[in-house]
């Protein structure tokens, strides 16, 4: 048992820190410390700059222009990049899509699909939710019908995060009617600006159109365009969620917000006091952080249980209802520390373009919206309850 | 023992149920939230004829009501819908005060508030006073025989539509003492008032309130110069009976829908209701909001009773329905899943102003230090 990262490990963080400092635009930076929405061009910028690093792909082997790090590196990396406000990298290429063509997919495929992600040329989206086929993901209803050498795809998906800014997008359609629901899934790749695919935003409560509606009416979708075998995209699916879940506990977003917190508790003020020194409200923080610092280590303990080549399992369940709780217990906690400015709407969509000024201490803007945006966290990748399920079944054979 | 409504506040409340099916779908709630006063003149007006303006104020003050039990029925109506309208600013705070220790020609106005032709908004809390009650900053002193004002007053509900400010001022005492703060009666138009208009997630519309060397005569003073605490606790204490009401309103709707949606929802091939860890939860939340009606039931008993068991009230309260709102938005928003977190859909506004009740005349811990102050300590 030693708590301590290696010499090699603490240098690579320190390589990491020197990078981010000299290379992270304060434009960028400074969008994320406030809760800002990130453009296209801003997301682009950023995989850009790190794709001239070479540290766009860190959960790719090197062989496909990826990095080559172990689960630890990884996470230093993604704990500096979230320290710095750095824009997360969008994960539906890189993460989630890369690793399951790496795995699955045809040399042609390999060859022209991933450089393409790393350098920007294909934006990917995610289609796999649908209006009846949320946790019961296998319930899907979106067909590809083969007609020589194309499929046919009919259907919708849904919740298609960022699909506005997409021009790819990886599906789980149905192919065979017959069998158990998880059998007639395949995996298909479809170019979204095929006739006949359209795009509808989802405003959320936020009030920002964060996610989409993508419909398919007979799209035409070339044969070569599939991923593996027929009628085996469930288990390629399985496969992403577990890459899905890598950095789901998402305890650098936790450490920031937790930060962010400290930082407004100190300014705001109560009965004369920095709201800090109130002890009821310090009693929540400090509950919050000591769940973070034990969940901190919890996330180490898989991590190098994963850079040790065991894959993670229902761990990864635990880590996303823990994750997805310690956060939101810190979004709710920040909106608390701001008051009264919690109450004015702040639609960035409005701002754009107009010259509102903004209301209250610029750090208030965004904490109503992120609170409310960030009930997502409990919500996709498998709602917190599937995730209970998945534990009781899978670790404690209930 | 009880707990019956009386025949006329059953007649009220069946009326005015009816009257805000009619008026508040979830359509006319978002065209409502883009409009310039964040509600609708026609409703307001409606609301007035009905006579539901009339049943926040007593008979003394030319209403037929205004006990803690009728601002406790209309509330929870209004809460129900999600109404954006500012009766909350315009009566229990604006014609609250005025009735409270306004003199003959300012109590006059009630008379326009219950006609439905007079807004009113309170500017008292500011940036930093974080719903602590005695904490202004804002200045006023005499210069011959008037008062000049300057401060800054943060998020005042319904100032840009308020026809009438009432604008808080310390003329005298320590920055949080109860005594030396004063009220004024401010018309919207004096020199030196400036808003800077916004829309609120809740719904309605707010403003920062900027005085700027405003000028007024003796006639703007309400009450005695400097003994204006009183006043504003009373007023706070019937508002927080409204807020706390608007919010079990909130609370029972959000529980019908999200109800409604276990039933017709299907996963894995059956209705998610079927699945025992969403009915446990859901029988919590009934659970909590019989909590929450019971306290808003003990608050609007105690609200028109003697003031160290009516504050003690109004913390508890605030309390419980701070935390118990939370509960109930983050529940219903987890357990509709996705379409809980969307726009479009009838949950969203009704659970944001749900939450956003907790940020209004004191949030949950705020009144748990207080409740330690007043009944614990």
């Amino acid at each position: 048992m030693d708590l301590n990262y290696t010499d090699e490990q603490l240098a690579f963080r320190q390589q990491v820190r020197v990078f981010l400092e000299a290379k992270l635009p304060k434009a960028l930076s400074s969008k994320v410390k406030f809760g800002k929405t990130l453009t296209k061009s801003d997301h682009e910028q950023w995989h850009a700059i790190l794709n001239e690093k070479g540290w766009l792909a860190n959960n790719w082997p090197k062989a496909y222009g990826g990095t080559g790090w172990d689960a630890v590196h990884r996470h230093l990396f993604e704990d500096e990049m979230t320290r710095a406000h750095a824009p997360r990298i969008v994960p539906f290429g890189l993460a989630m899509f890369g690793p399951v063509l790496q795995e699955f997919g045809s040399s042609e495929q390999k060859d022209y699909y991933l450089p393409r992600i790393l350098n920007g040329e294909h934006w990917w989206c995610q289609g796999y939710s649908e209006p009846g086929a949320g946790s019961d993901l296998a319930s899907l209803k979106t067909t590809a019908v083969r007609e020589g050498d194309h499929y046919i795809v009919n259907g919708q998906k849904t919740w298609t995060t960022l699909g506005q800014h997409a021009n790819m997008i990886f599906c789980l359609v149905r192919t065979m009617k017959e069998g158990k629901p998880q059998e007639g899934i395949s995996f298909l790749l479809i170019d979204m600006q095929s006739e006949g695919v359209s795009v509808e935003p989802i405003v959320l409560i936020d009030g920002e159109p964060e996610v989409n509606e993508v419909f398919f009416d007979n799209v035409k979708v070339p044969v070569a365009n599939l991923v593996g075998e027929e009628n085996k995209g469930w288990t390629y699916a399985k496969f992403l969620l577990t890459h899905e879940r890598t950095n789901i506990a998402g305890v650098g977003f936790a450490a920031a917000g937790l930060e962010s917190l400290k930082r407004i508790a100190r300014t705001e003020q109560s009965k004369g006091r920095p709201l800090i020194e109130n002890p009821h409200f310090a009693a929540k923080i400090a509950r919050v952080e000591i769940d973070l610092m034990a969940m901190i280590t919890t996330n180490l303990r898989v991590i190098s249980r994963a850079a040790a080549g065991q894959a993670p399992g229902a761990e990864s369940s635990m880590l996303k209802i823990k994750g997805s709780e310690v956060r939101q217990q810190i979004n709710a906690l920040t909106r608390s520390a701001v008051g009264c400015y919690a109450m004015p709407f702040v639609s960035e969509e409005l701002e754009r373009g107009s010259n509102t000024l903004p209301v209250g201490p610029d750090y208030a803007a965004s904490v109503t919206g992120t609170y409310l945006n960030n009930r997502k966290l409990s919500i996709y990748g498998g709602s917190n309850e599937i995730q209970r399920t998945i534990i009781s079944k899978a670790i404690l054979e209930l | 023992m009880n707990f019956d409504l009386t025949d006329e506040r059953q007649m009220l409340q069946d009326t005015l149920r009816r009257f805000l099916k009619e008026h508040y779908s979830n359509e006319q709630i978002k065209a409502l939230a883009q409009s310039s006063n964040g509600y609708s003149s026609e409703t307001w007006t409606g609301l007035a004829q009905l006579g539901v303006i009339g049943a926040l104020f007593s008979e003394q003050d030319g209403g037929y009501g205004g006990a803690g039990f009728d601002l406790a029925l209309v509330f929870e109506e209004l809460g129900r819908v999600g109404a954006p309208d500012p009766l909350l600013d315009t009566a229990i705070l604006g014609g609250g005060i005025l009735a409270a220790i306004g003199n003959e020609q300012q109590k006059a106005l009630i008379e326009s508030i219950i006609e439905g032709s007079l807004q009113m908004a309170l500017a008292h809390a500011e940036p930093q006073s974080r719903y602590e009650l005695a904490r202004v900053n804002t200045t006023v002193r005499g210069d011959g025989p008037d008062f000049v004002l300057n401060g800054h007053k943060a998020v005042v509900v319904n100032a840009g539509a308020a026809d009438q400010l009432i604008v808080s001022a310390r003329s005298d005492g320590e920055l949080a003492s109860q005594t030396g703060i004063s009220l004024f009666l401010i018309s919207a138009k004096t020199e030196g008032l400036t808003l800077q208009d916004f829309a609120l997630v809740s719904g309605g519309r707010a403003a920062e309130v900027q005085l700027d060397n405003v000028r007024v005569d003796a006639s703007s003073l309400l009450g005695e110069e400097g003994e204006a605490f009183d006043a504003l606790e009373l007023a706070h204490a019937r508002a927080t009976v409204a807020i706390c009401a608007d919010a079990l309103g909130l609370m029972e709707t959000i529980r019908a829908l999200t109800t409604d949606y276990l039933k017709m929802r299907k996963q894995f091939g059956k209705p998610i209701g079927k699945f025992q860890v969403l009915q446990h939860r859901m029988a919590d939340v009934l659970i909590e909001i019989e909590q929450a009606r019971s306290a808003v039931i003990n608050l609007a008993g105690h609200v028109d009773g003697e003031r160290d068991e009516r504050e003690k009230h109004v913390s508890a309260t605030k309390n419980l329905i701070g935390n118990i709102g939370k509960m109930i938005a983050e529940e219903s928003i987890q357990m509709h899943g996705g379409i809980g977190m969307t726009e479009e859909y009838e949950l969203g506004h009704l659970a944001k102003r749900l939450i956003m009740v907790d940020h209004r005349l004191g949030d949950a811990e705020f009144h748990l230090e207080r409740f330690i102050d007043i009944a614990v300590a």
